[in-house]
């Protein structure tokens, strides 16, 4: 049955002309335009998103950066630093930092007196809030390297304490410090004119990016220096075991399983593993290679290990695919004139996947790097990564941190001093994988070939 | 004599057998590489691999078994007497280990002879003294028994190493010089070779199921363990979650109730974001973009995939938290008293899995035939008509495997809500309060000071396995339906 059968189907036509848009075909383009909308919406929502995201990452993490100096010319007291005048080396290191603080504090006093600043702060004492608590550390450090600086006035190039560098990067707010015990209005009424008189500068500090991280209290030393050499030590653990064996099982699984249960259950076994939370890889480091096998605690070495089981799957699965895409031809060819199948895999495939395996793996590696749950577990965390290894197996072995691991100890301290230097942490470690992503695109663009 | 030194002997011996061989399969076919079987070069691996095998499969399984074999014969010389109350025989023997390698140290370093280290008779207390002169760690104070056992240790473990050394060599030069004899000009060198590389290829394929066991076990084990201290019903049944802080269990309350909760309503939170955000770019993207728009759109969604979660987590910490209390909290609606919150964590985690979601249903969109579109627009469906009409039902399937997949992302998420979601325990429904999930509490249970035998630390393997058992079980079966979904067209 039709309506043109009806007796006045004809008549009862719901469309009037093409060239006149009706009600109805207004309200499905409307709806057309609607539903298009929503995709622009959700498009836009999503890089809004990640342009939040990084400006948050920029704006929060570029001060870390820059750090507060104040250079001053100390004198150094013989009467203080070497009382029995022999310039005894022995006897120079009896002197502890307690010893250099009051030199110190007079200097600064003096470049305040100096620069003509009005204050009621006139002892020495009260200059200790501007200064850091590292600033003895390095005088005590050049004077015993060299110690025939004593009894000279030497110029320094101190770091000023986190609140003073706050104060100059707007984190330490005037209206605040009723509730700030560390430092008072008066001491940046003396940074305001220290600032004038060029004496207290704000400049690009090397020791974030090279350092090591420092105690709760000093902020202003801390750098991620040493973390990054932890880090680099893992991805170097996880670039010798990941990619061997996840080159040589994909080549099995590829060339040369047969398709029987066992086969079955390894393919199986990488989709799952490669899904598992990463929390769980940070269990099974702790149970077997901590607990079972007794390897030390927050070692490179661990970590490295259990973020190699953690990137087998996904190395696994792109080094499949890129000897999968080298064309059956080659492989003929190659046992044409009399190769082995092992001959023509090793001597003509895997050449030709290189650039795809290579790519996957850096890939892998990038995601690795940025990896921190299953870090927390093997105890890289809570531990002040103060010494930077000296050689391979103390790399490997000495308890350190990773950049993430790293990143997470200092957005859980207290001083909010840390949270910048965690921004700036992530920008480093940012940094790195856009560079990792970066190479492992130019690589699959240069190398890839079509077949 | 150490370990590495061996180890170079071993690989000596096995680039002798290298040339070894070589020449004597060449010397076979009087100088013409055109006789051999194979290529010169697979007679000489064929040896090296004959010795490195046995040998060191040798010192591996030797390595592993000494300590235990030693450890079970000296802890037998160790009366019951000399364990005290609340020690164990595992303390005693750590005991004895210390002071064994304090010995061994100490007479290394010449801070002691190597006479009196041996002597059963010394005075304790004077050996004591000296170790802890020469800079050795010594915890309690060494008696006679420890001693003893100590020197006893020592000196097995010096005979079983030279034992092993012996024997490791003789092995390595037996295995060398039978496959040298086989170095004959018939010999099929290259096929054994070649079955070696086989084998190798197919040890490092085991190495996922290796893996998977080690997961499996190691959670299987500690979580028994825990059960033997803490009733199972409670913790599957308990609504609360109060882990005391000192005490060995009696007083605590670990219910996975509460936690489970947690990390539902945090994960539901996400999906809420993520899915209508990720599906609607997805349709977009396959549907209606342009090649440029999409060439741009997508890459830039993609790079929210690749920032660490550590990025989110403090995202969610220092942005998002801050930002919501400006808004609902005390200054505002007066919803929120804190940053940390399940809408704080939620959110973080919705934007990391915007593009999870996105790609993936990109792909399963692309996936469905032109020939269905252009049948519904062949009868007069417009674009938005055919998508909700024809192509979402007939790619719903992959879609929900999709939001499967990210559910179970987002359940295994551990980074964004540490720092994200709080650490209190909380069965609320309030998305501004503080609750915490099971991967969260699986960090703080085992980064504690807790004694790793207390059912506090242990319950943490007991979490484990169900998050374990939960995102395998939402992968395996968005994984069926994915597949399920994929034969229809093929």
């Amino acid at each position: 049955m039709t309506d043109a059968s009806l007796p006045n189907g004809g008549a009862k036509s719901r469309h009037g002309s093409l060239t006149s848009v009706d009600a109805r075909t207004k309200k499905r383009n409307t709806a057309e335009k609607r539903f298009r909308a929503y995709g622009v919406v959700a498009i836009a929502t999503g890089i809004l998103f990640l342009m939040v995201l990084l400006y948050a990452i920029i704006t929060s993490g570029a001060g870390a950066f820059q750090q507060t100096f104040i250079k001053v010319p100390v004198y150094l007291d013989p009467a203080k630093l070497d009382k029995k005048g022999e310039r005894n080396i022995d006897d120079i290191k009896k002197v502890s930092t307690f010893g250099y603080n009051p030199l110190i504090q007079n200097a600064v006093l003096k470049a305040v007196e100096d620069a003509g600043i009005e204050t009621p702060l006139k002892k020495s004492k009260d200059m200790k809030a501007l200064i850091s608590a590292s600033a003895a550390a390095q005088v005590r450090s050049s004077v015993i390297e060299n110690p025939a600086l004593i009894g000279q006035t030497v110029d320094f190039k101190f770091l000023a304490s986190s609140r003073v560098d706050g104060y100059l990067k707007d984190r330490v707010k005037r209206e605040d410090l009723a509730r700030d015990k560390n430092i008072d209005a008066e001491h940046l009424d003396i940074v305001d004119g220290l600032m004038e008189a060029g004496v207290l500068k704000k400049t690009f500090n090397p020791a974030f990016i090279f350092g090591a991280d420092a105690s709760e209290s000093r902020a202003e030393q801390a750098g991620i220096g040493v973390s990054m050499i932890g880090s680099f030590f893992m991805m170097l653990v996880v670039l010798f075991l990941a990619l061997p064996i996840g080159v040589a099982a994909s080549i099995y699984l590829e060339e040369f399983a047969p398709k029987n249960r066992w086969t079955d259950l390894i393919e199986v076994n990488i989709s799952n593993l490669a899904a598992v939370p990463s929390i769980v890889f940070g269990i099974l480091g702790l149970a077997v290679f901590i607990q079972f096998i007794h390897l030390p605690q927050s070692a490179p070495l661990v970590g490295g290990l259990v973020l190699t089981l953690m990137t087998l799957p996904t190395i696994i699965i792109s080094t499949r695919a890129s000897l999968k895409s080298v064309p059956p031809s080659i492989r003929d060819a190659a046992l044409g004139v009399g190769a082995s199948k092992m001959q023509s895999v090793f001597h003509h495939v895997l050449p030709l996947a290189a650039p795809g395996i290579l790519t996957g793996t850096i890939i892998g590696l990038a995601q690795a790097l940025g990896e921190t749950a299953p870090l927390l577990l093997i105890g890289m965390v809570g531990y002040i990564a103060s010494n930077a290894p000296d050689g391979i197996a103390s790399g490997l072995l000495d308890p350190n941190s990773a950049m993430p691991a790293q990143i997470y100890e200092w957005a859980k301290r207290a001083d909010p001093a840390y949270y910048e230097r965690a921004w700036g942490g992530i920008i480093i470690l940012l940094i790195f994988l856009v560079t990792m992503n970066t190479l492992a695109v130019f690589l699959r663009r240069r190398f890839e070939r079509r077949w | 004599m150490s370990v590495f030194w061996l180890c170079m002997i071993v690989l000596a011996i096995c680039v002798v057998g290298f040339l070894f061989g070589r020449t004597r399969a060449l010397s076979s076919a009087a100088g013409e590489a055109r006789q051999l079987h194979s290529l010169p070069n697979y007679y000489g691996w064929n040896v090296a691999m004959k010795v490195v095998v046995p040998a060191f499969g040798l010192m591996a399984v030797w390595l592993i078994a000494q300590p235990i074999v030693l450890e079970s014969r000296v802890a037998g010389m160790i009366p019951q007497s000399e364990i005290k109350e609340g020690s164990s025989v595992g303390l005693v023997m750590a005991e004895v280990r210390r002071a064994a390698s304090g010995l061994e140290n100490a007479v290394a370093s010449g801070a002691l002879e190597a006479g009196l280290a041996r002597d059963p008779e010394a005075d304790p207390a004077m050996i004591s003294e000296r170790l802890k002169e020469a800079g050795q760690v010594v915890t309690a104070e060494i008696t006679q028994t420890i001693l003893q056992a100590a020197q006893a240790f020592s000196a097995m473990s010096a005979t079983a190493n030279w034992v092993m050394t012996v024997l490791v060599i003789a092995i390595a030069l037996g295995a060398a010089a039978m496959a040298v004899r086989q170095s004959d000009k018939e010999y099929k060198a290259r096929n054994a070779v070649e079955q070696g590389i086989l084998a190798l290829l197919i040890a490092a394929a085991s190495v996922a199921i290796l893996t998977t066991i080690g997961i499996v076990l190691s959670l299987i084990f500690n979580t028994a363990e825990f059960f033997r201290l803490y009733p199972a019903l409670d913790f599957f049944t308990l609504l609360e979650w109060a882990p005391s802080f000192s005490g060995r269990g009696g007083t605590s309350q670990l219910g996975i109730l509460p936690l489970l909760w947690g990390t539902l309503y945090i994960s539901f939170i996400a999906l809420l974001v993520a899915v209508p955000l990720g599906l609607f770019a997805a349709i977009y993207l396959s549907e209606y973009a342009t090649p440029r728009v999409r060439g741009i759109a997508k890459p830039l969604l993609e790079i929210l995939a690749g920032i660490p979660t550590i990025v989110y987590g403090l995202f969610a910490l220092l942005t998002i938290g801050p930002m919501l209390v400006s808004v609902f909290g005390q200054d505002g609606l007066g919803w929120m008293s804190g940053g940390r919150a399940v809408m704080t964590a939620g959110i973080a985690m919705g934007i990391m899995l915007i593009p999870f979601v996105s790609s993936l249903s990109d792909d399963i969109i692309n996936a469905v035939p032109q020939a269905m579109r252009d049948g519904s627009y062949g009868l007069g469906a417009t674009q938005s008509e055919t998508i909700k009409q024809v192509i979402l039902p007939a790619a719903l399937p992959g879609i929900v495997g999709a939001i499967l997949l990210a559910a179970s992302r987002a359940i295994g998420e551990t980074m964004i809500v540490v720092m994200g979601a709080g650490a209190a325990a909380r069965l609320s429904l309030n998305p501004f309060e503080a609750m915490t999930t099971v991967t969260a509490k699986i960090v703080s249970q085992l980064t504690g000071d807790s004694d790793f035998a207390s059912p506090e630390a242990l319950v943490a393997f007991a979490l484990g396995i169900s998050l374990f058992v939960i995102t395998l079980g939402l992968n395996v079966f968005a994984l069926y339906i994915v597949r399920k979904y994929r034969e229809q067209y093929e």
